[in-house]
């Protein structure tokens, strides 16, 4: 290991600020009193946040996200949680490509993955709006889900399962009461982390959505107009704490999987 | 007969692992390789008028592509404002990495979940605040001019390439960290303590052993980065101007309001094929150059 490098770290520090200042702007100017987003500051309000609550389109947007997000969230946790499984647990043909094939959404640009969607859908005939962006999102969020899952998974020790066999449960009880309670930390992570994508994701549900607008694209839209961008500020403001806590509380989740394992091997 | 399949699925990992794996195939095949196998279709055909199309085979929207200029243009911009974005992320993140994972003895957790935590803020908010710092009435010249520093506000910043690629810099950052933390914190010290007891200087130590040896890490990063920033759609619009603007735009106006299916899926496909190109070049460098140092 290496002693010290002041110069280094005062980079380190540099760039840090560099990450987080950007994104601390949008709260600021949220409790600024003026239309512009310049300095200097001009006073403090919650006009902005009062203004936001009395949007209905706001809330609309929102429960049309958080219904995609939920959606999607647990159908690609169930689905990551099986491929998982089968990864971590199995030596068989073709896992590497079959491994490639479902992390394979995450290495091509999102805007391919939305258009390809778009001529499918149409092709069959069906119109554009949240049943394809649910999908798409699904599609999304499943390698993310699976990359938390499959550390979370290795991260025990198998010989469990395996004595809860010899001990002559069977296949589904050992996995409801033994692996499940073991991984479930990971799948509450992988639950959060996933809902969070999807409420996140602008592209698919821009390309996708037809007329049902989720968050993200409300704020997209409002955004052309200089005279609505306060009102964004303050939602934008709520979007980064509330998102932030969520993470944070996915994270410490993963950690405290790692504490029981260790419980378990005394 | 049920006891004997009972047996053979007990006996098959084959088996097991891919009855686990059969709803991530199915959604594999059926949300993402057939729609793309559709699409280089479609990029075969022709619009005919706004809800018509020729289904019959021709080459001739690609002749088309390379034959505007304007097609052209935006693909190569793409392909070159993603290297810069690429090349200047992996720079400014190396020494951090390197930081973390050399000197940073306590809190390494704290200090990775620092790393990725601005990562998971909605990207499209992440951008809106470049466009809050960049403006013509924005935090950089609004500031300048309060401090007396200039008197007409800078116009260069905004809406050009140079916004889009410090914004893609900004939001890939976590994408280029990880891989390149992961990839140096492997790395066994005592390599690195032998090259300097051989008399290698840092410098050299650093050529000659740890960049080599955090390839994989370099080489995560520019795939992670390079792939996803040639589409990007939402940076060039919010702050790239005309100037900026990239192949996205079009495809999303070909699939938008010109309605132009074909076209646009031809303009996806080639953006796919540019990709997957760079892509394979660059890992069978990697391959050369890794092979040379072992």
């Amino acid at each position: 290991m290496e002693q010290k490098n002041n110069s280094l770290l005062v980079y380190t520090i540099f760039y840090f600020l560099f990450l987080y200042i950007p994104v601390l702007f949008l709260p600021l100017f949220s409790f600024n009193d003026s239309n512009y987003m310049s300095f200097p500051l001009s006073g403090f309000t919650f006009r902005h946040y009062e203004d936001m609550w009395s949007k209905t389109p706001v809330f609309r947007a929102l429960w049309v996200s958080v219904k995609v997000g939920v959606i999607a969230s647990v159908v690609s946790t169930v689905i990551a949680l099986m491929a998982a499984k089968a990864f971590t647990k199995y030596k068989f043909i073709g896992s590497r490509v079959s491994y490639a094939a479902v992390l394979l959404p995450f290495l091509i640009p999102e805007i391919i993955l939305a258009v390809s969607l778009i001529v499918i859908w149409l092709s069959l005939g069906f119109k554009l709006g949240l049943v394809p962006v649910t999908i798409g999102h699904i599609l999304f969020c499943t390698p993310f889900c699976m990359l938390i899952l499959v550390s979370r998974i290795e991260g025990f020790d198998s010989s469990l399962e395996e004595a809860s066999r010899d001990l002559g449960e069977n296949a589904w009880g050992t996995f409801w009461k033994v692996s499940f309670p073991l991984y479930l930390p990971g799948i509450i992570a992988s639950l959060l982390l996933g809902f969070i994508i999807s409420f996140d994701e602008f592209i698919l549900a821009f390309f996708l959505s037809g007329s049902d607008p989720t968050l993200p694209m409300y704020m997209w839209n409002q955004l052309r107009f200089i005279k609505k961008l306060p009102h964004v500020l303050a939602l934008g403001a709520i979007i980064i704490v509330a998102t932030t806590f969520v993470v944070l509380l996915a994270y410490w989740l993963m950690n405290l999987g790692q504490a029981k394992e260790k419980d378990f091997k005394i | 007969m049920w006891r004997y399949i009972n047996k053979l699925y007990a006996r098959s990992d084959n088996v097991k692992a891919y009855t686990l794996l059969t709803p991530a195939l199915i959604f594999f095949f059926c949300v993402m390789l057939t729609p793309m196998l559709l699409t280089i279709a479609f990029s075969f055909f022709t619009q005919i008028n706004m809800n018509e199309i020729d289904y019959s085979f021709t080459t001739d929207r690609y002749v088309e592509f390379f034959n505007k200029p304007l097609l052209t243009s935006l693909l190569f911009k793409s392909v070159k404002i993603s290297f810069i974005v690429t090349f200047v992320t992996l720079l400014t993140a190396y020494p951090v990495a390197y930081y973390i994972a050399f000197y940073v003895k306590k809190n390494k957790t704290l200090w990775l979940i620092l790393m990725s935590l601005p990562f998971w803020t909605s990207y499209l908010l992440r951008i809106f605040s470049w466009k809050i710092i960049l403006g013509t009435k924005g935090v950089i010249n609004s500031g300048l001019i309060t401090l007396g520093l200039i008197s007409e506000p800078l116009t260069f910043i905004m809406y050009s390439q140079t916004a889009v690629v410090i914004t893609l810099s900004h939001a890939w950052a976590a994408f280029a960290l990880l891989p390149l933390y992961v990839s140096l914190d492997k790395i066994d010290y005592s390599l690195i303590e032998a090259s300097r007891d051989l008399g290698n200087s840092r410098l050299e130590t650093f050529w000659r052993v740890t960049f080599p040896l955090s390839l994989p890490g370099v080489i995560g990063a520019i795939l992670i980065i390079f792939i996803p920033t040639v589409g990007d759609y939402v940076t060039p619009q919010m702050v790239g101007g005309v100037d900026g603007r990239m192949l996205s735009y079009m495809i999303q106006s070909y699939f938008g309001k010109v309605n132009n299916i074909p076209m646009g899926a031809v303009s996806a496909v080639i953006m796919l094929a540019a990709v997957a190109s760079i892509t394979m070049i660059v890992s069978y460098a990697t391959k050369k150059l890794t092979q040379r140092v072992a």
